[in-house]
């Protein structure tokens, strides 16, 4: 009632464009994926295998993220330290961290020729294996335990102070507020952090590609590009998509029953006094558990620094012209990621529907081999799919930052019309006036944020690249995942440190962009 | 002559019921106890919250009619200004709501913001002025959009007892200078003795018509009573 009609209907109609697009790309495409499946042969002895092996990693890799990120994530809640809200935040850079550096890191650390390894053989046991069934697990618990601390971390943070003051003034010992406050708390942290790792490992393409491969350690997602790349066969791959989708909307069914919490809280540099937990041993576990959580986190990137750095002067020029696609890339899904978001975003508040929000959202159990795939076969008549290789990526990798990016905007959004939208209606700010001069600067936060994510998601992206690339035009990942596959371990080096320092950069960049001169 | 027929209000649980008139160029201070819906009347009238019955403005029904097209201004408790803009072009949204303002628009603004007493300071942003200079900014955009019906929220509820009396004073003179008619919600007596020709009382989910402020407060109805507390 209060605005007019037409700026509504602008409002849902641009939002409801930008959402047939989200569903073209995750069900259209898994429509192309389901009529190609038909001609494939049933699902054999292999297939099963991967399978197994997909719900196995995930459903291991998650529990060990969420068992090991409590106590730590509880270390973190009650403890002050000096450079303590610094190593909060390195908790959220594995997520922007681009999987194959990570890998490459894991490998130096963990490897067969990695500083574990030889410490292990020096006290005369057997090196731990990087590769197969340990290593996708490990990688995934090293991206998914820092992620896992911060959703527990807040959590106990969202416990109020006054709680523990009330405990402390009954005289409850750690155990009874254990009883009384934290498992409480844990009850309902824990299922959401299990679900969404679950998810993500799940649809982690990269570290089975790297780390994984062979009859025991092929996830279903790296049985497609196996069908794909080495024998062609889209009919199987097609079917293999179809399992994956399957799986990924099962869980994400599951997941609407519960609540999944977001990762991007804010306000988790501040520590909650504690009065029960001052004894020395309680003291030494939480330095001690927080010192091997900042190890296992710090160890990998810092090798790669120290790798990385003696090689970059003899780099070869491939990994130049792939930075610069790579970049390219990047910033066309930055453009297209918060295209798609905004007039979503804007929709959703408009209506109050959490429909409209959630179906964005469903890109997060959607996999970008399967989207992949479909694309490949919708293309594959008409024209070279290898020629669409870039703008391929850079559309599957926007789709894939929607649900981080509406998280963010969304939010921000409902607040800017509960706190403006009357004043704006009065004073008849409507369409493009309302877009221009109130959204776009209260936004400026969000949006920089949604923009550093969706950048360096994708320059770090490893997945829809390796289907369609063709020889002669790799982006910065693919190249990185080339050199480590020829050995060319120095080479790799370098470039696996101008990755990272290309992710670091372009996130900051945005992010950074939104904060100076934002107004409060 | 500003008339409400039969308008209703219903927010599931809490209805607001209202048939009233108010004369032209009349200040009208809207008392009552907190929760009475003295804020949803004011939203009712300026466009915001949907309302059945009738909204007539000198016989022209504006129901239906969104906010901005309705011959009203409102100034709310809080975020009259946006934070990112300069007061300048705060004011001048009242001129022009997508601030492509000519250079006689320009003009204006700087007049407004001189008649409210804040020249020179069209350039700060809000998070640069006193509170009673963001009032006074708000006043300036409401002169420029010169609707002959001002509905003020309890605008100066943050302010000091001086700053506040300074305020209402400021107001009435406005409101007597141009005619306009004016309704102000306020939980304070004292605001409604300071300027307000009549009071509504909203009481009981619904608003009564305006009595003259002498002779209310001289023969209170128990309603009333109950709120002043004697």
């Amino acid at each position: 009632m209060a605005r007019g009609i037409d700026a509504v209907t602008r409002t849902a109609g641009a939002g409801a464009i930008a959402l047939a697009l989200v569903l073209l790309l995750t069900l259209g495409t898994l429509a192309a994926v389901a009529v190609r499946a038909e001609s494939a042969g049933g699902f054999g002895v292999a297939d099963w295998a991967a399978l197994r092996f997909t719900l196995i990693q995930a459903t291991l890799s998650a529990a060990l993220s969420v068992v090991l990120a409590v106590p730590i994530g509880r270390a973190f809640a009650r403890r002050r330290f000096p450079g303590r809200s610094l190593l909060v935040m390195l908790l959220g850079a594995p997520f922007i961290l681009p999987v194959i550096v990570a890998v490459f890191g894991l490998i130096s650390v963990f490897g067969r020729s990695g500083i574990v390894s030889q410490a292990l053989l020096a006290l005369g046991f057997e090196p731990i294996s990087i590769y197969g069934f340990h290593g996708v697990v490990l990688a995934h618990v090293f991206f998914n335990l820092p992620l896992a601390t911060r959703l527990v971390l807040q959590g106990w943070l969202a416990i109020p102070a006054e709680r523990f003051r009330l405990a402390a003034s009954l005289g409850m010992t750690s155990r009874d507020i254990s009883r009384h406050l934290e498992r409480p708390m844990l009850r309902e942290v824990v299922p959401g952090a299990f679900l969404v790792i679950f998810l993500l490992c799940l649809t982690s393409f990269a570290v089975a590609l790297a780390l994984g491969g062979g009859p025991r350690a092929t996830t279903i997602e790296l049985a497609i590009y196996q069908a794909f790349r080495l024998d062609f066969d889209l009919g199987k791959a097609a079917l293999l998509a179809l399992v994956q989708f399957v799986l990924g909307a099962a869980v994400a069914l599951i997941a609407l029953k519960v609540a999944l919490p977001s990762g991007f809280g804010s306000g988790l540099d501040r520590a909650v006094m504690r009065w029960d937990a001052n004894s020395p041993v309680l003291r030494a576990l939480d330095a001690a558990l927080i010192a091997l959580a900042t190890l296992f986190l710090v160890l990998p990137m810092a090798m790669i620094a120290v790798d990385g750095i003696p090689a970059l002067t003899s780099l070869p020029p491939s990994v130049f012209a792939a930075t610069l696609r790579s970049l390219g890339v990047a910033m066309a899904s930055v453009v297209l990621s918060i295209s798609l978001a905004l007039p979503i975003a804007a929709w959703a508040v408009k209506s109050r529907s959490r429909l409209v929000e959630a179906i964005g959202t469903l890109t997060i159990a959607a996999s970008p081999l399967v989207i992949g795939t479909g694309l490949f076969i919708l293309i594959f008549p008409v024209a070279d799919p290898f020629a669409f290789a870039l703008p391929v990526t850079a559309l599957v990798n926007a789709v894939m930052s929607l649900p981080f990016a509406l998280r963010a905007l969304v939010p921000a959004l409902g607040q800017i019309e509960a706190d403006f939208g009357r004043l704006a209606d009065g004073l008849g700010m409507s369409g493009w006036a309302r877009f221009r001069l109130v959204w776009l600067p209260r936004l400026r936060r969000p949006l920089g944020f949604s923009a550093g994510l969706a950048a360096a998601l994708s320059m770090g992206d490893l997945g829809v690249i390796a289907l369609f690339a063709s020889p002669d035009t790799p982006t910065l990942p693919l190249q990185l995942y080339r050199l480590l596959s020829a050995y060319r371990m120095d080479d790799a080096a370098g470039a696996a440190l101008v990755l990272l320092a290309a992710s670091l950069a372009v996130f900051w960049v945005f992010d950074r962009g939104g904060r100076v001169n934002a107004d409060a | 002559m500003l008339t409400l027929e039969n308008m209703h209000v219903d927010l599931g649980g809490f209805t607001l019921d209202a048939s009233l008139s108010v004369e032209p160029g009349r200040k009208v201070a809207i008392l009552g106890p907190s929760g009475a819906g003295k804020s949803t009347l004011l939203a009712a009238l300026g466009g915001y919250q949907p309302a059945s019955g009738r909204v007539l403005w000198s016989g022209t029904d504006l129901s239906g009619k969104s906010p901005a097209q309705r011959p009203i201004t409102t100034i709310f408790q809080d975020n009259n200004l946006f934070p990112h803009l300069t007061a300048a072009q705060n004011v001048g949204l009242g001129v022009r709501p997508d601030l492509r303002l000519s250079k006689g628009d320009v003009a204006r603004v700087d007049e407004a913001l001189n008649r409210v007493g804040l020249a020179g300071l069209g350039p700060r942003k809000p998070a640069a002025l006193s509170g009673g200079q963001i009032a006074r900014v708000a006043l300036a955009r409401a002169l420029l959009r010169d609707k002959p019906i001002m509905l003020l929220d309890e605008p100066f509820g943050a302010l000091g007892p001086a700053l506040r009396d300074e305020m209402l004073g400021f107001i009435a003179a406005l409101a007597d200078e141009t005619g306009a008619t004016l309704l102000m919600v306020s939980h304070e007596p004292g605001d409604a003795r300071r300027i307000a020709d009549d009071v509504i009382l909203v009481a009981d989910g619904v608003a009564h018509a305006p009595v003259p402020t002498a002779e209310i407060f001289a023969h209170p109805p128990e309603a009333l009573r109950d709120y002043l507390g004697h």
